[in-house]
């Protein structure tokens, strides 16, 4: 063998190494950053785990919205049309978040089947259009829907 | 009439791109120099034409054309002049168009600036830019027309989406389609270059700068994305791993790997089938960004309204460019002539190492990316990638990309002599992990183990580029050598790294300390109401209602105390823009070199009580401190004299001469 | 492995995604399937459009099977499918009941009075919480509804005539067969 070849086959055993370590600890750390998604009715079935930490999407109930007397822990409702759960949040709500808004909240489902959010997203009304509207729709809907919405939500 | 002229001259610049694909390239390949020279009054017809177009919807959105439905959705008469300027790539059509304009101004400025390259080289350049613009135009024209009439005209526009109405995002995103597209002509090079099976250092040489420029944008946008997101989000956050981001962020990290390899390639002559595989891939994750984007697969926080039909009509786009281009470099990699050889230890080793790092990265975000995805398909379930991911793969992969960045420009090129390096870098080492130690104990804040990693890697790198430095003056002092030497042929590229690698380190104690010492508080405040917070005072004095040009504003005014003196007033903002009747938070920050206070508007709680955000940010300005000075580094590197004077003189290509080598490797 | 088939790898593994990516363009990330197919009507009682004196209920509308159009004058893809409703009313296939969500009465009533009026009556749904329950996530929205008040279809987004008689009239036409 000479050196030549030596040291390239250094070079590549080094690096696949050094990439296969790399690759392990990233790939270990993705399965333990993995969220999955689940619908209400699917909370109220069962199919959620308690205690680890999963996102919930739905609808934001109209009337359903409580406030603490602390001012920043809020309870509300969040359905799919067929179940419905309640959410409790402490913290600044987004934007966007309004009574009859789609959301998607990030947290665990505690004992009690509150789901503790640590994160609620309020995201872009067009991102809750199946994608053949949403470029009709979008300055449309953002208004339809902010206005009943500012009407829920004045104190 | 003045929209159909604009949708005319699209079809026209259509027209263009076709002669400028086909011609150039068939005259090349049947030596046709008559067909070749087309190339050029083609780029040039080309880009006067979506000029023109360019300026027809800008005329558009200024006079309140509302029979155009694009500005009729996106224009009002109420929105300042500069938004209805920036309204025009304020969504999917427009910044198509604003896409092409800029592929237009890439391919006319090659066709300008590129005087050096032979003219067959260069016609098919021109045409592999030719057949993107098709692809591009015929988009447009076909799916998503911004010319565009509807009737009965309405009598008022929808308004520009509130969170667009911003100086920072009215910039980003032309900064970040330059990148974007900039990273074609690297492509079309690698085409180029593929077809004619002249894989040299030539090549490495003519495309460098190109790269380089491209790089410099695609860096400054995502800068720009990452300050707009931190202000005008109103939660603080600098960057969220959202489709969009890595969907810019992969090409970026792609484009790095690629400006160091072609390094290697047009210094060493080694690397070539590598080089050219990330000119493929650079270009081809734009491309995949901009599907990301479009398409509607992924949901993102700022994506576009997403069309199915446009989403195939991009992967087949895709699948011609990428699969096509990979395809050709399946047919001619393998008769190009491998380079030349490299000992274990070199800095041809390290550059490998470090490209293979970012490389890897990318997949990893890019699997990411598409995890909910694959999981959609496969019938997995739905699930995300917590952020919290992304940052740990950082963690793995940062230190390893800095420690290479510290050894790679102290190491020879083919060979280096172990004992002699670890003799260079003892001082380096030594410093580095004293800082990192000090850093780490509890002596400043509480002490924490990233944060003296953080500061050992800065210091690491800092330390070697000042070696670095040194070497390279050959132990001359002062000022005037530095200055002397800078001036000098072929220095820039030095001094660019030199500046970009700083940049890095400033870049990453940004990010490790905002990361770590950052101070969040959400409270409710009633008028008078005092609070604390890292030291400190926050006195909230109410909100009121102030009415803006476009919107209605309630704007809250806290004052900031620090030990009874008065720091400053900040006025964040709640504003209600008047026709999307959409609420946005506006900021209220004191920035400040080493940190950063940031209050945001929560809601109104009744009694004059609102609920407030208010933030601590040691150090969170490094961050696009960092970001620029990577920039800076890239346009002193890509403006090195020695690629002007090739320009100038119009030398043929001819590999660097020895003194240049010499005072761009710094040594020997 | 041999050196030619080293440089397919870039090539097979972009085929890989770009099957992964044709897949996905099928699958709709924000799809919320909606749980009421095949379930009844929400109940709901509401005043009419054109008189805000006399009411719209779901009651009113059982027995027959027809069409629940949601729709308001500040969407603009309702515009658009406006023809293709007149046109579904010309045919006399079926009877269509509006919807109008989250408008204003004048707006409304001047925009059937321009347009044409496709529709047997409308629902005028102020502050769109009957939208919410029939979970209207944006107009417009199309639902078909059978003899006995069970949802059976529902269109999301603009009519097209494609749309209408490749779903809308078949379905329509089935259903009426049922007995």
């Amino acid at each position: 063998m000479t050196p030549k070849r030596r040291n390239r086959i250094i070079l590549i055993v080094l690096m696949i190494a050094g990439v296969g370590i790399a690759t392990g600890f990233a790939l270990k750390a993705f399965n333990e950053n993995l969220m999955f998604f689940y619908q209400p009715s699917q909370v109220i079935a069962g199919e959620a785990p308690a205690g680890r930490l999963i996102r919930v999407g739905g609808l934001v109930t109209t009337g359903s919205v409580q406030r603490q007397p602390d001012g920043l822990t809020v309870q509300f409702a969040l359905t799919d049309n067929i179940e419905t759960i309640r959410i409790q949040y402490t913290g600044i709500l987004p934007d966007l978040f309004r009574e009859g808004q789609g959301i998607i909240a990030r947290g665990r489902l505690g004992d009690d089947r509150i789901f503790i959010a640590e994160e609620v997203l309020a995201k872009h009304d067009e991102n809750y259009m199946p994608p053949e509207v949403a470029d009709a729709l979008k300055a449309a809907h953002e208004k339809g829907v902010s206005e009943t919405g500012a009407a829920g939500t004045t104190p | 009439m003045i929209p159909e002229l604009g949708h005319f001259a699209l079809i026209l610049a259509l027209l263009m791109a076709l002669v400028l694909a086909v011609f150039p390239m068939v005259g090349s390949l049947n030596n046709t120099p008559g067909w070749v020279a087309v190339a050029r009054p083609a780029a040039f017809g080309q880009f006067t034409f979506l000029l023109i177009a360019f300026a027809c919807l800008v005329n558009a959105f200024l006079v309140n054309d509302f029979s155009v439905t694009y500005v009729a959705q996106h224009g009002n008469t109420k929105l300042p002049n500069i938004y209805k300027v920036s309204a025009v790539w304020g969504a999917h059509e427009g910044s198509l168009l604003l896409w092409a304009f800029i592929l237009g101004g890439w391919t006319l400025a090659v066709a300008l600036f590129a005087r050096s390259l032979p003219d067959e080289m260069l016609g098919r350049v021109l045409s592999v830019m030719g057949m993107v613009s098709i692809g591009f135009l015929s988009f447009m024209l076909f799916t998503s027309n911004p010319f565009a009439r509807t009737f009965p005209v309405p009598t008022e526009g929808r308004d520009l989406n509130p969170l667009l109405q911003d100086f920072g995002l009215a910039i980003h995103p032309p900064m970040l389609y330059m990148g974007y597209v900039g990273l074609s002509v690297a492509f079309s090079f690698a085409i180029a270059a593929l077809i004619g099976g002249k894989l040299d250092t030539s090549w490495a040489r003519w495309s460098r700068p190109w790269t380089t420029v491209a790089w410099v944008f695609l860096t400054i946008g995502i800068t720009l994305g990452s300050w707009w997101a931190y202000y005008e989000l109103g939660w603080g956050g600098w960057w969220f791993w959202d489709p969009v981001e890595n969907a810019s962020f992969m090409p970026w990290l792609v484009a790095t790997a690629l400006i160091h390899s072609l390094a290697v390639t047009e210094k060493r002559g080694a690397f070539k089938r590598w080089t050219v595989l990330l000119a493929l891939l650079a270009f081809s994750l734009s491309l995949l960004g901009t599907f990301l984007v479009r398409s509607g697969v992924l949901t993102s926080v700022h994506s576009f309204a997403a069309d199915p039909a446009r989403g195939l009509y991009i992967l087949v786009f895709l699948c011609i460019v990428i699969g096509g281009s990979l395809a050709l470099y399946a047919w001619r990699a393998p008769d190009v002539s491998s380079g030349g050889s490299f000992n274990v230890l070199s800095r041809e080793t390290l550059l490998l190492g470090n490209n293979l790092l970012l490389v890897v990265i990318t997949a990893f975000i890019l699997l990411g990316t598409l995890a909910p995805l694959i999981y959609d398909a496969l019938g997995w379930g739905k699930i995300s990638v917590g952020f919290p991911w992304f940052n740990t793969m950082f963690i793995i992969f940062t230190p390893f990309l800095v420690l290479l960045m510290g050894l790679g420009p102290l190491t020879r090129w083919k060979h280096h002599d172990a004992a002699d390096l670890l003799r260079q870098f003892r001082i380096a080492l030594l410093v580095s992990i004293c800082a990192g130690v000090l850093a780490a104990l509890p002596v400043f804040k509480e002490g924490s183990a990233y944060a003296g990693l953080a500061v050992m890697l800065s210091v690491w790198l800092v330390t070697t580029l000042f070696l670095s430095l040194r070497r390279r003056l050959s132990y001359r002092r002062g000022v005037a050598a530095i200055l002397k030497d800078f001036s000098a042929r072929g220095s820039g590229s030095y001094y660019g790294m030199l500046l970009a690698h700083f940049g890095v380190a400033v870049f990453t104690i940004g990010v490790t300390f905002v990361t770590l010492y950052d101070i969040e508080k959400d409270i409710r405040m009633a008028p008078g109401e005092e609070v604390e917070l890292a030291g400190y005072t926050f006195r909230f004095d109410g909100v009121e209602s102030v009415p803006g040009p476009n919107y209605q504003a309630d704007r809250g005014t806290i004052r900031v105390f620090r030990q009874d003196r008065e720091i400053t007033t900040l006025t964040p903002e709640k504003r209600t823009y008047l026709v999307q009747t959409k609420p946005m938070t506006e900021a209220g920050i004191d920035a400040g070199f080493t940190r950063d206070i940031y209050v945001s508007l929560g809601e109104a709680l009744g009694g004059g009580s609102w609920s407030l955000r208010l933030y601590y940010k040691p150090f969170v300005r490094w961050i696009w401190l960092g970001g620029i000075l990577i920039a800076l580094g890239g346009i002193l590197a890509a403006f090195d004299k020695r690629y002007r004077l090739a320009v100038n003189r119009k030398v043929m290509a001819s590999p660097a001469t020895p003194k240049d080598k010499l005072a761009t490797q710094g040594q020997t | 492995m041999s050196r030619q088939l080293r440089y397919l790898l870039p090539l097979a593994a972009f085929l890989l995604l770009a099957g992964l990516l044709y897949r996905g363009l099928s699958l709709d990330p924000k799809l919320v399937p909606s749980p009421l197919i095949g379930k009844s009507m929400p109940a709901f009682t509401l005043p009419r459009l054109q008189d805000p004196d006399a009411t719209l209920s779901d009651s009113d509308l059982l027995g027959e099977v027809f069409v629940l159009n949601i729709w308001a004058t500040w969407c603009i893809a309702c515009r658009a499918e406006h023809d293709v409703l007149l046109e579904l009313a010309r045919s006399g296939a079926v009877d269509i009941y509006g919807l109008n969500y989250k408008d204003q009465r004048d707006s409304a009533k001047s925009w059937l009075q321009q347009l044409g009026n496709p529709y047997v009556a409308n629902a005028f749904d102020a502050d769109g919480r009957t939208g919410i329950d029939w979970g209207v996530y944006g107009a417009p929205e199309t639902f078909v509804i059978d003899r006995q008040g069970i949802i059976r279809h529902k269109h999301i987004g603009p009519l097209t005539m494609e749309v209408l008689n490749e779903e809308i009239l078949p379905l329509l036409a089935a259903l009426k067969a049922e007995t």
